[in-house]
């Protein structure tokens, strides 16, 4: 089979897979009596098994396979969820997803697995479980009890039971039969198929799990059960069944009611039910309708395009745009009614293909966030450290380019604020703080830029030990450093002769390649700045540019020429009096609602050609913000808000002063967007 | 850029005008030739930067090659052209006097460049070739777009 064009679709969704089981790892540790979660996560593994064994992929498969059968195993309650083994599985995934990473950068996707083998065969066979088992509160059904005692993985309703109640008044026998196929069965719906055309001539299946269309598209492993009324024993039933090859186990038992109440739990699928030993309906129910409706979703939903083609899109449309623009004014000179009335709907339409067509490049932060907080367990366990991750606005959403690159180094100073900022559990406590820090990861919006900010409330820096290294390292003099603000000093920690150390965590706590960190910021366009108390944690926040987003902008114009000033640097606009600028060293300011704010006389800083000076009473101005900071800037009209595309101006001119990049405007003109930080001091 | 030269069989280039002589860039480092469009002036660049203008949807820089070449500069006329050129990952556009032909230079028509050519910078030249009576002087784009990419 010819594989390599489905490989990239594979990569992906083999990601997403193992995401989606590390998530739900998450969370059933949180809630580990929750089989519904096992459930999704068995479903998420099962599809990657099959996927990867497709692509011939066969240790993938295998590591998957092993994973999967202790997910089963937890699933048919044969063993409880224990921390010790959810470390197991993680290991496993964390091993998945590096086979996975190694196929996408061309590898062939082996890795020596022997030891989580190993482990994941011990779990399943229930070895050394028994005294894990004894110190868990989830209640682990023995074994001989479920094969004695009707324990049911089938759970039925109201009108079910009903039935089964019927039947039994009519002195019918209701069965509950697992049947189990041989591991290297080939046909596994043809079986399922005889196995049922059996049945139907002894009785009446009611019931089945796997649902039926999923046993005909062989989503199941090697056994699946059924509910079974009938006038035969449960022998001759057994027997029967057991004709049919490749059929290599059996079993029948009655279904009894026992002291559930069948319609209750039934309809909850979120609700986290006790566990009842013979009758728990939550979990098999959540696994009847919660994963097909969600596969439905997932399966229609989204289409996976190239950014590539997305980009030329994009342009193309552009073009569309500046001919509708000529079209309008094409139509406004001839004013022909029906001409009007057609390009105002082509105007209406394309606007609304604009905004789909934008948007559709924007991805939210999520999908970086997403793999820490499994790392942030794993890491936390391994300092012995504990540790609770807020992530706050992963919806945010960002350039894919942006994306893309971000990842590896939140990862770098995550990894650093585990690892140096917070402190021991035994430290945190001596110094009056909760046991558990606190790891902020925050993203949101400003100005024409994204920031995303990793706090943390842990020690801090020390600046003094800082400042001490970076002088014996010769990173900066004695004088300088008497110099250095706060800030700056900090920053020392990310300068690359600093990470170099190895006794790095005895000063300063941080340190540790954090100049790769500050470099891949800086090849983003981007910032990093960090703050910090001692004793009280520290702040690291990036900022980066919206390489190419949708930003809302106030278009202002100076002579002939248009500039694009962020509406979310600007606070706001306002006309203000010749007569009420004053002089301050020099600095032109005005007093606006009691501050007083320099003015920047954008015709001025961006040397915009003048036929004649201007001697108006009124001056047109934009107050911006830098933080804390304000500008004024003196513009000689507005022209009016719009979103825009942000684009760079390429790669000829890099870092034109004050210039953040450009867009293209309704007319097919070139607005250059005005970089209000540069601007403020 | 020789090595390439010397290569090829025959090379195809684009032939322009700027102040009365002939200059060529090989057809394979140009996009398209425009007429001029609106430029967006960009501020605090080279003055041989006359700024950017987009080009079916990307922005793009415009550069004077008179300017950039140190001849006088003038104003635009029905002529003037803009050859949008593509260099590595740089994309700009060269406004020139007029360019108007396509030809084949075989690389035995190319001679090392002489020691002046009129005022502009021999490192922005890779050779000249002459051709019946014609004067034809191979320009070095990379050069030509290098320097800037530093200053700015």
């Amino acid at each position: 089979m010819e594989v390599s064009q489905y490989l990239e679709m594979f990569i992906e969704e083999s990601k997403e897979n193992l995401q989606a089981c590390s998530e739900n790892l998450l969370e059933l540790e949180k809630n580990p009596t929750d089989l519904s979660i096992v459930n999704e996560i068995f479903r998420s593994a099962h599809t990657l098994k099959g996927m990867s064994a497709t692509m011939g992929y066969e240790d993938l498969a295998d590591l998957t396979h092993k994973m999967e059968n202790v997910l089963d195993a937890i699933r048919n309650e044969k063993i409880a969820v224990t921390t010790e083994i959810l470390d197991v599985v993680f290991v496993a995934v964390d091993h998945l997803e590096a086979m996975v990473m190694d196929i996408a950068s061309g590898g062939d996707g082996k890795r020596d697995v022997s030891e989580t083998v190993t482990q994941l065969n011990a779990i399943e066979k229930g070895e050394s479980l028994a005294e894990v088992a004894a110190t868990t509160a989830a209640p682990t059904p023995s074994k001989d009890e479920s094969e004695t005692s009707s324990v049911s993985k089938l759970t039925y309703d109201e009108f079910e039971w009903t039935v089964i109640d019927q039947s039994r008044e009519q002195h019918f026998h209701a069965y509950e039969i697992t049947v189990e196929l041989r591991e290297d069965c080939l046909l596994k719906a043809a079986r399922v198929f005889m196995v049922f055309e059996l049945l139907e001539k002894m009785g009446e299946v009611i019931k089945s799990s796997p649902s039926v269309d999923k046993l005909e598209e062989e989503q199941f492993d090697q056994h699946f059960t059924v509910a079974f009324v009938t006038h035969e024993s449960a022998d001759d039933v057994k027997q029967k069944v057991m004709k049919v090859s490749e059929v290599t186990n059996v079993s029948v038992q009655m279904i009894s009611k026992n002291n559930a109440a069948p319609s209750t739990a039934a309809t909850s699928i979120t609700e986290n039910a006790p566990l009842e030993n013979n009758d728990d309906k939550t979990p098999v129910v959540a696994k009847d309708q919660a994963p097909a409706k969600q596969a439905v979703q997932a399966g229609n939903k989204t289409i996976r395009v190239n950014i590539d083609r997305l980009d030329v899109l994009m342009n193309l449309f552009e073009e569309l745009v500046i001919d509708r623009g000529r079209l309008q004014s094409i139509a406004a000179d001839l004013s022909h009614p029906e001409l009007d009335e057609t390009v105002e709907r082509m105007t209406r339409i394309s606007g609304d293909l604009q905004t789909i067509i934008l948007t559709m490049r924007m991805v939210p932060v999520e999908t970086v966030f997403n793999r820490f907080p499994k790392m942030v367990r794993q890491l936390a366990r391994d300092l012995n450290k504990k540790i609770n991750l807020e992530i706050i606005g992963a919806e945010t959403e960002l350039d894919r380019t942006v994306i893309d690159e971000i990842g590896d180094p939140l990862v770098h100073l995550i990894r650093n604020a585990l690892d140096h900022g917070v402190e021991r559990p035994e430290i945190r406590v001596a110094n009056g703080k909760p046991e558990e820090g606190t790891v902020s990861l925050r993203a949101y919006h400003s100005g024409n830029h994204v920031f995303i900010e990793l706090e943390d409330d842990g020690g801090g820096i020390n600046k003094e030990k800082v400042l001490q290294k970076a002088i014996s390292k010769g990173i900066i003099t004695q004088e300088n450093a008497a110099m250095l603000s706060d800030r700056q000093v900090f920053e020392l920690i990310m300068s690359s002769g600093f990470s170099t150390a190895d006794t790095i965590s005895d000063v300063s706590g941080r340190g540790v390649g954090l100049d790769v960190v500050k470099s891949t910021i800086e090849s983003l366009g981007g910032t990093i700045t960090i703050d910090s108390t001692e004793g009280k944690g520290s702040l690291f926040s990036i900022q980066l540019p919206l390489t190419l987003s949708i930003i809302s902008v106030m278009l202002v114009e100076m002579e002939k020429e248009i500039f694009a000033v962020p509406l979310s640097s600007i606070i706001e606009t306002a006309i203000i009096r010749k007569s009420d600028i004053l002089n301050a060293h020099n600095q032109r300011v005005i007093d606006f609602r009691g501050k007083v704010v320099p003015l920047v006389f954008l015709d001025e800083t961006f040397e915009v050609p003048r036929d004649e000076t201007k001697d108006d009473e009124f001056l047109s101005v934009v107050i911006v913000r830098k933080g804390e900071k304000m500008a004024a800037l003196v513009v000689d009209s507005f022209i009016g808000q719009q979103e825009v595309v942000l684009k760079s101006l390429g790669n000829y001119l890099t870092s034109v002063f004050a210039i953040s990049g450009a867009t293209i405007l309704g007319n097919g003109q070139v607005a250059l967007i005005v970089d209000c930080n540069a601007l403020i001091n | 850029m020789l090595t390439e030269v010397a290569t090829k069989e025959d090379m195809k280039v684009i032939v322009f005008q700027l102040a009365g002589k002939e200059y060529v860039i090989p057809v394979h480092q140009v996009q398209s030739i425009e007429k001029i469009m609106h430029i967006t002036r960009v501020p605090k660049t080279p003055s041989y930067v006359k700024g950017v203008l987009n080009l079916r949807g990307v922005v793009t820089p415009i550069i004077d090659l008179r300017e950039r070449f140190g001849i006088e500069t003038k104003v635009a006329d029905d002529h003037s052209r803009m050859i949008m050129a593509k260099v590595g990952e740089l994309e700009v556009g060269l406004i020139v006097d007029a360019a108007n032909d396509v030809l084949d230079i075989s690389p035995d028509m190319i001679e090392p460049q002489p020691d002046v050519v009129g005022s502009i910078e021999n490192t922005f030249i890779e050779g000249v070739a002459k051709i019946d009576r014609r004067l034809l002087v191979l320009l070095n784009l990379e050069q030509v777009l290098h320097p800037v990419k530093q200053d700015v």
